[in-house]
């Protein structure tokens, strides 16, 4: 067992050894510009982006034209949002989206505020879940786009896109989703589902980092955008920059594993994550499961252990790496917002560890993560006033609190 | 975030865990800080004349906040009340060197110290004072 054990695969994944063996050849073999059109080099590298863009595409549900490639999810979700509210403020300046996005969506609607477009930030349930009657009702004559991600990369909290897809669809408003997180993991057709736009990241797949993908959907509604980014016009004319061709074949061939292994992959990620929280759950009092039961992500698992603090906790299982909601883990020493946005208390925001599982990680990890995270909450529970007054049987939400002199 | 060896020992083995009977004359208690700050410190001293015999300390908080409170107890162990007063939260940023993230931690510490001696005197004037209107 390799220590410390990798436990934290929403934030990123190894690259799978069969996508490193694809791309091999094509960083000092076949290292032709994918743009050069009249030598051998090139050829090779344009006709292996394009077998990529079927590998994406197939992922997907999408045509292989309607695949854009860049650099991750962060450039996608910048090129589908400004591009989209530069394209079409003629038609309104009415924006939809979610309190619990990525920084990436949230940062990028602030933005659009400041250049005159208006914002609704929707409240998550208490789950993280935005429903089809929130958006429902949020939607104006002037809204022109909706953008929700499909899963939540904190607590893993999948949002209902069909049916929001179909409703945007419906009054003709575009629908932007991240699928940073649910892209190969769970099942995603850009038909069936109605979604306008869509991104993702090669290296949450188990592909590399440095590259990703919007899917801009070209027919019924034909997406047009307004490119971020000029040069040479590749990309359909939406992304210039010369193409990275290994990243691509990269990301290419993780989407192929990603579909063939999905439900197999899903199917196995849920029992380690279900052993793992029964583990917590059963061996530990005063736990809460951050995020929602039934509609989730099958490889993540966000729980807080109440009167621990969640840096403290990481400290005591140095040999698990995870991630904390804790406002310490950060440099801002604010609490996780998705955390926030769902009201779930900011005690238990600060007390929050996602667990992601993934392709890699084996029982035997789980058991010894677990081990290390059930001693090590004893072990700072002891430590704990606020266990010592919970046993004590004071209510912590009556206790008038001094806040430090800063 | 790398955490100095300082911080990692006090963290490993935390010194004077535990509580005192905070009901006792003898006993002063601090409690600073709140739980959505994300760091309480409960800090107890007992006292003997005007000198602390014995300190205590539980802290739900990062590994800074519970190395700062462990030092605080260790340091003012032994000392009278007014010397204890005295530690300033520099003197812990210095000693655990603490990144600049993480001097709230200190300051807590200091204003749990400030706290238990408070605690005690107020106590304890009540006390005496008390004992004054019995006679």
């Amino acid at each position: 067992m390799k220590l410390p054990i990798y436990l934290d695969y929403q934030a990123t994944t190894p690259c799978d050894p069969r996508v490193v063996e694809a791309m091999l050849p094509y960083f000092t073999e076949h290292y032709g510009n994918a743009a050069s059109r009249n030598h051998k080099y090139g050829w090779a590298a344009e006709e292996a982006v394009e077998r990529s863009r079927e590998q994406i595409a197939a992922l997907l549900g999408a045509n292989p034209k309607e695949i854009v490639l860049t650099s991750g999810s962060t450039e996608s979700i910048n090129l589908a949002l400004k591009g989209a509210a530069e394209m079409y403020s003629d038609k309104g300046k009415h924006i939809i989206t979610c309190q619990a996005e990525h920084k990436a969506v949230l940062d990028v609607c602030k933005h659009l505020e400041q250049q005159g477009f208006e914002v609704t930030y929707l409240q998550p349930d208490k789950s993280g879940r935005v429903s089809l009657e929130q958006v429902a009702a949020a939607l104006r004559p002037d809204t022109i786009l909706v953008a929700l991600m499909w899963a939540n990369n904190e607590v893993g909290t999948l949002n209902p896109i069909r049916e929001i897809g179909a409703l945007c669809h419906e009054k003709g408003v575009l629908l932007f989703t991240d699928a940073t997180q649910a892209a190969g993991k769970i099942p995603v057709d850009v038909e069936a589902d109605h979604v306008d736009m869509l991104c993702l990241s090669g290296h949450k797949i188990y592909g590399p980092k440095g590259v990703g993908v919007l899917y801009v959907r070209r027919k019924s509604p034909r997406v047009r955008l307004v490119a971020q980014m000029d040069g040479g016009g590749h990309e359909r004319g939406m992304r210039s920059g010369t193409l990275n061709v290994p990243g691509i074949v990269g990301l290419g061939k993780a989407c192929e594993l990603a579909r063939v292994e999905l439900e197999s992959e899903a199917k196995r990620c849920a029992e380690l994550r279900d052993h793992l929280e029964k583990r917590i759950f059963s061996e530990l009092d005063f736990v809460h499961l951050n995020g929602n039961r039934e509609h989730r992500l099958p490889n993540n698992l966000n729980v807080s252990f109440a009167f621990v603090e969640g840096e403290s906790l990481l400290m005591g299982i140095s040999d698990v790496a995870v991630s904390s909601g804790s406002a310490c883990t950060s440099a801002s020493l604010e609490p996780s917002h998705v955390l926030r946005a769902m009201d779930v208390g900011e005690d238990l925001a600060h007390s929050s560890i996602r667990f992601g599982v993934g392709r890699f990680t084996t029982r035997e990890e789980v058991d010894f993560a677990a081990d290390q995270v059930i001693a090590a909450v004893k072990r700072l529970r002891e430590l704990s006033p606020l266990y010592e007054m919970a046993q004590e049987g004071i209510d912590l939400k009556t206790v008038k609190w001094q806040a430090a002199s800063h | 975030m790398a955490y100095s060896n300082k911080v990692l020992d006090h963290y490993n083995n935390p010194r004077n865990v535990g509580s005192l009977d905070k009901s006792s004359a003898q006993v002063g208690t601090g409690v600073v800080g709140a739980p959505e700050c994300g760091d309480v410190m409960k800090l107890q001293i007992q006292v003997e004349g005007d000198r602390i015999v014995d300190a205590k300390f539980k802290t739900f908080g990062c590994g800074s906040a519970i190395a700062s409170s462990s030092l605080a107890t260790e340091w003012i162990k032994g000392k009278t009340l007014d010397e204890a007063l005295a530690i300033q939260n520099t003197q812990i940023v210095e000693e655990l060197s603490l990144p600049p993230v993480k001097i709230h931690c200190s300051v807590l510490a200091e204003d749990a110290i400030k706290a238990a001696v408070n605690d005690y005197k107020s106590k304890n004037t009540v006390e005496a004072s008390a004992h004054e209107a019995s006679k």
